[in-house]
C-alpha cells in the first residue's frame, strides 16, 4: 500500500513539476537538446519526407497550412520558425500531456528530424 | 462515413504487437477502431475463430480508454457473443525516459466460451479452448485485470514488457502473466514520395507471452507460453494490417495460433463529433 501511495505521489509531483516550467513548450527544451544539430540540415528530400509525415501525423490538429486549429497553436510563428532544430526535436519526442500535445517518440529519430526539417521551412 | 468531411485518418502508429502494450497512448480526441481475430486448429478439438472488436479513444494525453466486444465461432457450433471488456491506461510520467511506465486497469464481463485470447494468465491451457460452447457459455467471468506496462524506444527499436495480475471478482486467486515484445520498422527514414509498399510502412517484431501461475501456485509449472513473430503494414489511408503466427512452447500451450487484425484510426473524432452535435453540421 505504501508503495502504491508513493508511486501516485511521485506521478502527481512529476506532473506538477513539468507543468510549472515557464515559457512556451519550445522554450522548455533542455540545453543539451537545443544544441543538437539537425542531421539533415536543409536537405530537400528530407523536407519533402517531413512534409509527408507532417500531413499524416500533425495536420489534423495544427492544420495542413500549419495555421493551427482550435486549441492547437499555429506553427508559422517565430517561436517555432526561429527555434533551434534540437528544441523542436525535443518537443516532438516528449510532447506535453497537459497541453494535449502527444509524444512522437514512437516515430524513429530520423523521421522526427525529417519533420523538424520541414517545420524549419514554414513561413 | 458520416464524419468524412471533418476528419482525416492517420496511419495507426501502434506497433505490430497483439498482446504486448507499449507506453504509446492514443492521441487525445482520436478514435481507433480495430478488428482482431485469432484462430487455431485444436489438438483433438474443433477449429475456432475468436474475435474482438476494439474501440480505443484518447480522452487525455495521459488517459486512453478502450471497449472490446468479444465473440467467437467454433466449427460445428453456433457463433456467439461472449462479453465485453473496458480498459483504461494511465501514463504515469509526463516526459519520455529510458523506460516509461503505464498503469492499466481493465474490467471484463465475459463468459467461459470467450476465445479472443487477448492475454494468457495463470494456468490457461489448450484444454480450455476445446470445451463445448454449450457448457462454457454458462460460466461467468467477471474479472479485474491490472498491468504494469514498461516500454522504451531506442534507435528505432521498441522494447516493451508487461506484467499482468488478474482477479475474478468472486472468490478466486490472483492469476499472473507476462508479455514481452520487441519490434522495429524495416526502414527508419521516410521516403519523400507517398508510397504504400515502401519499407518504412512495415514493422516486424517478436512477442513472447504466457502465464505465471496463480497466487498459491506461482511459477511456470503447467503454464502456457507462446513465441510469436509479428508483422504490421500501415497504408497511407490510415489502415493498419497485422498478422502474427504464434507457436506454443509448452505441453499445455496450443500448438499454433494465428492472429490477425485490421485497424483504422480517425483523427480528431471527438472534435468532429462535438461539432456535429453543437452546430448540426
Amino acid at each position: 500500500m505504501r508503495l502504491i501511495l508513493f508511486t501516485l505521489w511521485l506521478a502527481v509531483l512529476s506532473f506538477a513539476i513539468a507543468d510549472t516550467r515557464k515559457g512556451t513548450l519550445v522554450q522548455q527544451a533542455p540545453p543539451q537538446y537545443v544544441q543538437l544539430p539537425n542531421p539533415y540540415g536543409v536537405n530537400e528530400a528530407a523536407a519533402r519526407a517531413g512534409s509527408k509525415l507532417y500531413l499524416r501525423e500533425c495536420a489534423a490538429c495544427h492544420g495542413e497550412d500549419a495555421h493551427g486549429i482550435g486549441k492547437a497553436p499555429p506553427l508559422v510563428i517565430q517561436d517555432v520558425t526561429r527555434a533551434a532544430p534540437g528544441a523542436l526535436f525535443w518537443v516532438l519526442r516528449n510532447g506535453s500531456l497537459s497541453r494535449g500535445m502527444p509524444s512522437y517518440a514512437h516515430l524513429p529519430e530520423a523521421q522526427r528530424w525529417q519533420i523538424v526539417t520541414y517545420l524549419k521551412r514554414l513561413r | 462515413m458520416f464524419l468524412g468531411p471533418f476528419v482525416r485518418c492517420s496511419s495507426a502508429a501502434e506497433g505490430p504487437f497483439f498482446i504486448t502494450y507499449t507506453h504509446q497512448m492514443e492521441e487525445p480526441g482520436n478514435l481507433e477502431i480495430s478488428f482482431k481475430g485469432v484462430t487455431a486448429g485444436q489438438d483433438g478439438g474443433e477449429r475456432f475463430l475468436g474475435v474482438a472488436d476494439e474501440f480505443e479513444y484518447g480522452i487525455k494525453g495521459w488517459w486512453t480508454t478502450e471497449v472490446y466486444l468479444d465473440g467467437q465461432t467454433t466449427t460445428g457450433e453456433n457463433a456467439l457473443f461472449t462479453g465485453f471488456r473496458w480498459e483504461n491506461r494511465f501514463r504515469i510520467l509526463p516526459r519520455e525516459h529510458w523506460i516509461n511506465p503505464v498503469a492499466y486497469v481493465e474490467f471484463e464481463d465475459l463468459n467461459g466460451a470467450d476465445k479472443s485470447l487477448l492475454e494468457v494468465v495463470g494456468h490457461d491451457a489448450k484444454a480450455d479452448l476445446g470445451e463445448p460452447n454449450g457448457l462454457t457459455r454458462r460460466e461467468k467471468q467477471r474479472e479485474i485485470e491490472t498491468k504494469l506496462i514498461l516500454s522504451s524506444y531506442f534507435k528505432g527499436w521498441t522494447l516493451a514488457e508487461n506484467l499482468i495480475a488478474e482477479k475474478n471478482v468472486s472468490h478466486a486467486p490472483y492469476e499472473f502473466g507476462y508479455a514481452v515484445g520487441i519490434s522495429r520498422p524495416l526502414a527508419l527514414e521516410a521516403r519523400p514520395e507517398p508510397c504504400s509498399l515502401c519499407r518504412e510502412n512495415f514493422q516486424a517484431g517478436l512477442e513472447v507471452y504466457g502465464g505465471l501461475g496463480t497466487q498459491p501456485h506461482f511459477g511456470l509449472f503447467q503454464t502456457s507460453h507462446y513465441v510469436a513473430p509479428t508483422l504490421a503494414w500501415a497504408l497511407a489511408n490510415g489502415t493498419l494490417f497485422r498478422i502474427s503466427p504464434g507457436f506454443g512452447v509448452t505441453a499445455t500451450s496450443a500448438r499454433f495460433l494465428l492472429r490477425f487484425s485490421v485497424t483504422y484510426e480517425i483523427q480528431q473524432f471527438g472534435r468532429a463529433a462535438r461539432r456535429i452535435f453543437r452546430d448540426g453540421q
